[in-house]
């Protein structure tokens, strides 16, 4: 199951930085979101999951696509970049990646500590709400702050001038 | 002990006023600043002529010495735990005797400047820049110590290119005044070099300790020679070379008849009765040093007699009357430096010393006199000439008869003043060197000759037709010069020997009348040319002029001595020395610093492109250099 | 270890999804693509939190919030840039990342 997603994963992820037509770049990246999600759901994360197919899949694909409609000639094709371009930011990738996963398999992790727990909707309501030590209280409130601000500068940014 | 303190005020009272005049003088009428001026200088000259009689007559002789007094000192600057640099009042014979003559002259010379002077643009300058002179030549003479006389040394200097330059819209007048600073400033130069010999290896600055028998320079003098000449001697030589700058002496002269450029007043204070006379005051300050080193004085005493003989043959063939007066003070002050050279100390041996004193006292007043009156023969005939002038006796009675005594004082008839100190002179040469005494008594031939032809072409002679008739000054320029004609009869009266000696106790002398008799012989006869070939116009001067042709014309030519000087600067030390040096300066030191900036320049025109603005250039150095610093501190980190 | 899948996988996974993302975000020159590549990095980021979280801590529930504030964030930040986006496009109609260069020497 897990191979299936990561497979999904990667080979869409490669798709949609390498399309050359941005609608099915953005459809590429839906199909990405929603393996995140499948992978949420084998983690038994299933709160999560459903986060991430509502906002991520459904909100933010949904606004990139609605931009495309706004911004571009969908039927054109996308230049790509000249070997200028690719030749180094390939190298710099190509690089840190090995770097990135050499460490991350010489790496001994500490074995788990606890046992599973099962995670009910009715757990993370009180943490979302509580101020103790597994309290999220605060980020709650920092984020509908950042969330208002961000709804009134997007408004107020991509309002129609008057003349 | 009598409280001197009020002597700085004769010093201050000049500043005060070239401050004063300098800053406000064109905000009032121009003769309100002729009015400050004159005024303050007539304090400093009430305050001065107390002084001398405080000094002399009430506090007098301690064990029959006249003591040196520091009425007025303070600290400074200090240079070592040893050196340092005040700034006072030193009472000493020579110094009050030379406060009088400064006071004296520059009140006349004020007093007459109101009248010569006026309805000339630049009034007030002028006032403030006599006042800054006089300051300036104040704090020389009363210096306690060697380096406060180098400050206002220079000071003077400045003062007098700034009074040289006056009219500073005619070239000759700023060149002639950047001439005069020059060459005394590279006389200074030498001033300076002895300055720092003499203080470093004596230890002190002050006068009063450099000349006591006891002290550093002459008990114990260092031992330190140079190729052969002890390290006394060097500085000795070199300061004279700053004083013989100075005063005109022979080869650095060349600045004085230029000098004539400037306003007759000022020829009148500056370079007739004071600051020429500064570098025989210096040679008569540091006397006693100078006699512990006899090199020094034979070259003071042959300098100044060559100067005498080769600026009196010179003044026979001028024809404008200030270069004429000009030449006239080179001699003279050629005189002074020769009664020093050939002094002793004490007793009768220092009859150079007072000689030489007295004939600057009595040459002060004179010169200062003849200055003027040329003065007001130029403002009647304006002009400068001796042959455009002739027969002005009849227009111009008081400036006659006050050039006259003028002309019999320095030609050493008695009894006017000349007579009594320019026969010590020759007493003292007598005694000392016979060919000395030579030069010096044709040099007094020569000196009667030459004034006698200037007095008798203005005076006497034809009378020329002139563009309006001359007149007479009005009182303010014909008092001064009354006022200095008795000057110039009577002081020969005063008795010198029991003032100003050089060591300070009173020498009685009477007139010695086997030099006196031959010397006034020898005045008679030169009157006596002078009158056969001038009285009258005659072919005589062409004929004689044409007999000795070369010579005359050398000697017309001033000897060709500034030919010379050009052809060195120019020639010489522009193309070989001044040259490269601006080559270097050009070319590497700025070709450095242009290199810098041009290396400035092409290096940020590299490096801008890292700047570009482009997102994703910035993005990739950013992540790449992310990589690079992981990978250096997880692998190569140790 | 997950139900046979070993944390390095995991990790392995997010890694090769971030490094992709880094190189859509260098190569790219619509600056929409951009902003989807983006998302890209930040959802492998999540990834990486919820597998630590599961697999090392299964008790806690750090990762999985930490995860939720990502996404609202996420969406914060996409939101305010499509609105960028627009804008500059109303100015020059054209949204290339290499003509937006005003900010230079």
């Amino acid at each position: 199951m897990f191979l299936l997603f990561s497979a999904v994963i990667v080979i869409f992820s490669i798709l949609t930085v390498t399309s050359r037509r941005i609608l099915r770049a953005a459809a590429f990246l839906l199909f990405v979101l929603v393996a995140t999600a499948g992978l949420y759901f084998l983690l038994k994360f299933n709160f999560l999951a459903a986060i991430q197919l509502t906002l991520y899949a459904g909100g933010i694909v949904v606004l990139i696509i609605f931009s495309i409609l706004l911004t571009s000639h969908i039927s054109e094709k996308l230049p790509t970049a000249g070997l200028m371009k690719k030749l180094p930011a390939g190298l710099t990738t190509l690089v840190g990646a090995i770097l990135c996963i050499s460490v991350i398999i010489q790496y001994h992790f500490p074995g788990s500590v606890g046992s599973a727990e099962r995670i009910d909707v009715h757990m993370i309501g009180e943490s979302l709400i509580s101020y103790g030590k597994y309290g999220y209280a605060l980020p709650f409130e920092v984020i509908s702050m950042l969330l208002l601000a961000a709804m009134v500068g997007a408004i107020i940014l991509a309002k129609k001038r008057k003349d | 002990m009598f409280d001197f303190s009020y002597t700085i005020w004769i010093v201050l009272i000049p500043l005060i006023v070239f401050i004063v005049v300098g800053f406000w003088g064109n905000k009032f009428k121009p003769l309100v600043s002729g009015i400050v001026g004159t005024s303050g200088l007539f304090v400093s000259w009430i305050l001065s002529i107390f002084t001398a009689y405080e000094y002399f007559f009430v506090v007098g002789k301690t064990d029959e010495v006249y003591q040196q007094i520091t009425g007025y000192n303070t600290l400074w600057l200090q240079l070592t735990d040893k050196l340092h640099i005040d700034l006072g009042v030193l009472l000493d014979p020579i110094s009050v005797m030379m406060l009088i003559v400064v006071t004296t002259v520059s009140f006349m010379v004020h007093l007459y400047s109101v009248g010569y002077m006026k309805d000339e643009k630049g009034f007030e300058r002028f006032f403030s820049l006599l006042s800054l002179f006089t300051f300036a030549m104040l704090g020389l003479v009363v210096a306690t110590n060697i380096f406060q006389m180098y400050i206002f040394w220079e000071l003077v200097g400045v003062s007098s290119y700034l009074l040289i330059g006056f009219y500073y819209t005619k070239d000759t007048a700023v060149a002639a005044s950047k001439k005069a600073f020059i060459v005394t400033r590279f006389a200074d130069l030498g001033f300076l070099i002895g300055i720092l010999l003499l203080s470093y290896f004596t230890g002190t600055f002050d006068f009063i300790t450099l000349t006591s028998p006891t002290g550093p320079a002459i008990a114990t003098p260092p031992a330190v020679t140079f190729l052969g000449l002890s390290v006394l001697t060097w500085s000795m030589v070199l300061i004279f070379m700053g004083g013989a700058g100075k005063s005109a002496m022979f080869p650095l002269h060349i600045w004085l008849p230029d000098a004539m450029e400037g306003p007759t007043p000022v020829s009148a204070l500056i370079h007739a009765a004071t600051m020429v006379v500064a570098g025989v005051y210096l040679v008569a300050r540091l006397f006693p040093i100078y006699v512990t080193v006899p090199l020094a004085l034979h070259v003071v005493a042959w300098v100044g007699a060559f100067t005498s003989l080769f600026a009196a043959v010179i003044a026979c063939t001028q024809y404008d009357i200030k270069r004429v007066l000009a030449y006239s003070t080179m001699s003279q002050i050629g005189y002074m430096m020769l009664a020093l050279g050939v002094s002793g100390m004490g007793g009768h041996e220092g009859l150079g010393y007072m000689a030489s004193m007295f004939h600057l006292f009595t040459h002060a007043f004179f010169k200062a006199l003849l200055f003027l009156c040329a003065g007001a023969i130029i403002h009647a005939v304006h002009s400068n000439y001796m042959y455009e002038m002739g027969g002005l006796r009849k227009y111009l009675p008081i400036t006659h008869f006050t050039f006259l005594a003028a002309c019999l004082a320095i030609a050493g008839i008695p009894p006017f003043a000349g007579f009594f100190s320019k026969d010590e002179i020759l007493v003292a040469a007598f005694r000392h060197n016979t060919a000395l005494f030579i030069m010096e008594y044709i040099v007094a031939g020569l000196t009667a000759f030459y004034m006698f032809r200037l007095y008798y072409v203005i005076f006497w002679g034809e009378d020329r037709t002139y563009h309006h008739t001359p007149h007479e000054a009005p009182k303010v320029m014909t008092i001064p010069l009354i006022f200095l004609a008795l000057g110039s009869i009577f002081t020969g009266f005063i008795p010198f020997s029991h003032l100003v000696t050089s060591d300070r106790q009173v020498l009685e002398i009477e007139t010695e009348w086997i030099v006196a008799i031959p010397s006034i012989i020898i005045a008679l006869v030169g009157i006596g040319v002078a009158t056969v070939m001038y009285r009258k116009q005659t072919e005589l001067p062409k004929r004689f002029a044409q007999a000795l042709k070369g010579f005359y014309r050398a000697a017309y030519r001033k000897f060709y001595i500034d030919e010379v000087y050009l052809f060195i600067t120019r020639r010489i030390i522009f193309n070989h020395i001044s040259k490269p040096i601006a080559w270097f300066d050009r070319h590497i030191v700025d070709g450095s610093m242009n290199g810098i900036s041009f290396v400035t320049n092409q290096a940020s025109g590299r490096i801008k492109g890292l700047q570009s603005g482009q997102l994703q250039q910035y993005a990739l150095v950013f992540v790449s250099g992310a990589i690079i610093l992981a990978l250096v501190f997880i692998y190569l980190w140790t | 270890m997950f139900e046979g899948v070993p944390l390095t996988w995991f990790l392995i996974l997010s890694t090769i999804m971030f490094f992709v993302g880094i190189y859509g975000f260098l190569i790219r020159k619509n600056l929409i693509t951009i902003l989807m590549s983006i998302e890209l990095i930040l959802n492998s980021v999540c990834i990486n939190f919820v597998a630590f979280n599961k697999i090392l801590y299964p008790d806690h529930m750090e990762g999985m919030f930490f995860t939720v504030f990502i996404i609202a964030v996420a969406a914060a930040e996409a939101s305010v840039a499509i609105a960028i986006i627009i804008n500059i496009y109303r100015r020059i109609v054209n949204i290339d990342v290499e003509k937006m260069n005003e900010m230079k020497y």
